[in-house]
């Protein structure tokens, strides 16, 4: 089978419990703004990722595996992957 | 007595820690580019502090992938006394060479400022001619230093002594910590106290005529922790 092209969207966000400044810098920020729904805001980052792979759970294994190498430190920081289909590979 | 300091892309602090070696403990130091696959005969490894690989992804993150990195893990391996100051305490946790994470500091600020730290052991490479208690003053500069671990794990760092420094007021009590570290953690070892890591920056106090000379004795302790290892390993 010809491997496919998917897009990885890896979300890192700190650990519940981890004191997050920059969340509580944005929330004190939209308060101001007017935003008084506004309960709780945690900063992360969003990493993309290109690769092929036979199928959607391989490329998600692979992905997972990179972020268990690199993309989050596991002592400060959790992640989610999601695995779109993005054409076929060349 | 000879030092090898590790060159990162974007360390900024290098050339001091090489003056900073060479005043506190009349040895030499070398500068070793992070390409480079040993440390030559260097009794001690200083990775000094910077932005290594602009802090991409996080700070330290990637400095695990550079090649001088296996020859660093084989001198901890072999109980050379190696020393992460600042970014290159950030490199050893990153590398799982030290435990913990440095987040960033809880006030968003960068602080750059004197602050004091107490001596909580004696049994490591660096802090051998220190007393434990005693209070020394020592810059730091840095956006991210908060230290965090899981509760189980800072609970097995602390009962395996593995605290270094805490962040203190000058008479040595409780407070003054300027990052929100847990526990007020500003330095800790590995199990066998040879590689340690810190936020403040001993090469920055080692000499009088800049302010301080605390951090000189942070890098002369080394001097007597490889005499021993020479002793006991021949």
């Amino acid at each position: 089978m010809k491997p496919k092209r998917y897009q990885a969207v890896i979300e890192v966000l700190l650990r519940p419990g981890v004191f997050d400044p920059q969340g509580q810098a944005v929330t004190a920020a939209l308060h101001a703004l007017g935003h008084d729904a506004v309960e709780d805001v945690r900063v992360g980052k969003l990493v993309r990722v290109m690769v092929s792979a036979e199928n959607a759970e391989a490329a998600r294994a692979l992905a997972e595996q990179m972020c268990r190498e690199l993309l989050a430190n596991p002592v400060l920081e959790n992640y989610q992957v999601r695995v779109e289909e993005a054409g076929v590979a060349h | 007595m000879k030092a090898a300091v590790v060159v990162f892309p974007g360390s900024n602090c290098e050339h001091d820690s090489v003056h900073a070696w060479q005043q506190a403990t009349g040895g030499c130091a070398r500068l070793v580019w992070h390409e480079e696959e040993t440390l030559g005969d260097a009794d001690a490894v200083i990775l000094p502090g910077g932005f290594a690989h602009g802090d991409y992804l996080r700070a330290g993150a990637l400095c695990r992938f550079s090649r001088v990195m296996q020859a660093v893990r084989r001198a901890a391996d072999d109980g050379l006394p190696v020393l992460g100051i600042c970014n290159g305490f950030q490199i050893l946790c990153e590398a799982g060479l030290l435990p913990g994470a440095l987040g960033r500091n809880r006030g968003l600020r960068f602080v750059c400022q004197s602050v004091q730290v107490r001596t909580e052991t004696s049994a490591t490479a660096w802090t051998g001619d220190l007393a434990k208690g005693e209070v020394l003053t020592l810059p730091i500069a840095h956006g991210e230093g908060c230290f965090w671990l899981p509760p189980e794990e800072h609970r097995a760092l602390v009962r395996r002594g593995g605290v270094v420094f805490r962040y203190t007021t000058t008479d040595g009590g409780e407070g003054g910590n300027p990052n929100g570290s847990l526990d007020g953690i500003a330095g800790v070892c590995n199990p066998a106290g040879n590689v340690v890591g810190l936020m403040p920056h001993p090469e920055r106090a080692a000499e009088a005529l800049l302010g301080g000379i605390d951090g000189g004795r942070i890098l002369r302790s080394a001097l007597r922790w490889v005499e021993q290892r020479v002793v006991l390993h021949g």
